[in-house]
């Protein structure tokens, strides 16, 4: 196979198939995306970050985790799902073990999704566990060029755009959280899953990717009575296997 | 409170663990061919997984609510080609219209 001899710092294989995402046709660099491309297409998804930090905020208020906690954990986590399952096992008492484990299980997707990031990312073992932080479910999506591939600095870029507004939401949600009320009346809750689904639409390239889409909703779905949240995310991952069969 | 700080402490050092995993093992080596390509199939899944996971349950139950409603509305102004800001603005808006009704 080509790339045998990528190492370290060498620059990503060229991309032959040319599937640009929406505006960025004028990547300076040739076909590599840059960051301010990756910042231009994390913009939609910083508001929703925004939008969604807010809800955290007033969440993580009403389960009593004071002023303060919420806002570095947004700010040392930095991942929607995970807070919002620690703050609502806390709320109902579930204890912090509990809160722990879901937590790690519905970050565990990062694992596999940073695997498929590593041949991309930069410099020596410190600078690419630094890099990968950068992994986020919409910034890793946006960065997704098909065929495997990923856009480094697509990632970085969106990431950079999405943090300090996933930040600055969680400290207006808790300390405006009386002014907003109740996310949900707003409809808030339905913002995240309808960009997933945004997303999903520039990933169903060709019959074989709607196939896995398919079994991979059909398994998330079936798993969730069974399983603590997280793990039908993880093991739907699987679906991903179809694509080497045949 | 000091409960609540261990927790955020651990979880954030876990998170970071785990997004640190792939790229310190993996180096700057090329993963092997049958592994791209079921890479290439990763995005897809787990979009759809989460996107189903998000819409239709809490915790381990199955939900069914004005949710659903709006993610179908961005479903809907998808496949007509809507932009997507507002494509996913509507599905604000029908779940909020929703939950008033």
């Amino acid at each position: 196979m080509p790339g045998d001899a990528d190492g370290p710092g060498r620059e990503e294989p060229a991309r032959e198939e040319s599937a640009p995402a929406p505006g960025a046709a004028q990547a300076a660099e040739g076909e590599e995306g840059s960051y301010r491309d990756g910042l231009r297409l994390g913009m939609p998804f910083a508001l929703a970050a925004l939008v969604l930090g807010v809800s955290f905020g007033v969440l993580a208020r009403t389960a009593g985790m004071g002023p303060v906690a919420p806002i570095v954990m947004s700010a040392i986590v930095f991942s929607g799902s995970a807070q919002f399952a620690v703050a609502s096992i806390l709320a109902a008492g579930g204890g912090k073990l509990a809160a722990i484990a879901a937590a790690i299980l519905l970050n565990a997707r990062f694992a596999p999704m940073g695997v498929a990031v590593a041949p991309y990312l930069r410099g020596g073992r410190l600078r690419r566990a630094l890099e990968g932080q950068a992994t986020v479910d919409t910034s890793w999506a946006l960065a997704s060029r098909g065929g495997g591939r990923f856009d480094r600095q697509t990632m970085i870029g969106a990431t950079l755009a999405q943090y300090p507004a996933w930040v600055g939401g969680t400290v207006i949600g808790t300390l405006g959280g009386d002014a907003i009320g109740d996310p949900e009346r707003l409809g808030l809750d339905a913002i995240f899953p309808a960009f997933f689904l945004a997303l999903l639409v520039e990933e169903l390239r060709g019959a074989r990717a709607v196939a896995v889409a398919l079994l991979a909703a059909l398994l998330a779905l079936a798993l969730v009575p069974f399983t603590p949240p997280g793990v039908p995310v993880v093991a739907a991952c699987g679906a991903a296997l179809l694509g080497v069969r045949r | 409170m000091g409960e609540v700080w261990g927790v955020i402490v651990v979880v954030a050092v876990a998170s970071a663990a785990i997004k640190a995993a792939g790229p310190v093992v993996v180096g700057g080596r090329s993963l092997p061919p049958r592994l791209v390509a079921t890479i290439a199939f990763l995005a897809p899944a787990l979009l759809a997984a989460l996107v189903v996971s998000e819409t239709f349950s809490e915790g381990p139950r199955y939900v069914l609510d004005a949710k659903a409603l709006g993610v179908l509305a961005t479903g809907a102004a998808l496949a007509l080609r809507a932009p997507v800001l507002l494509a996913v603005t509507l599905a604000a808006v029908v779940a909020a219209v929703a939950r008033v009704g």
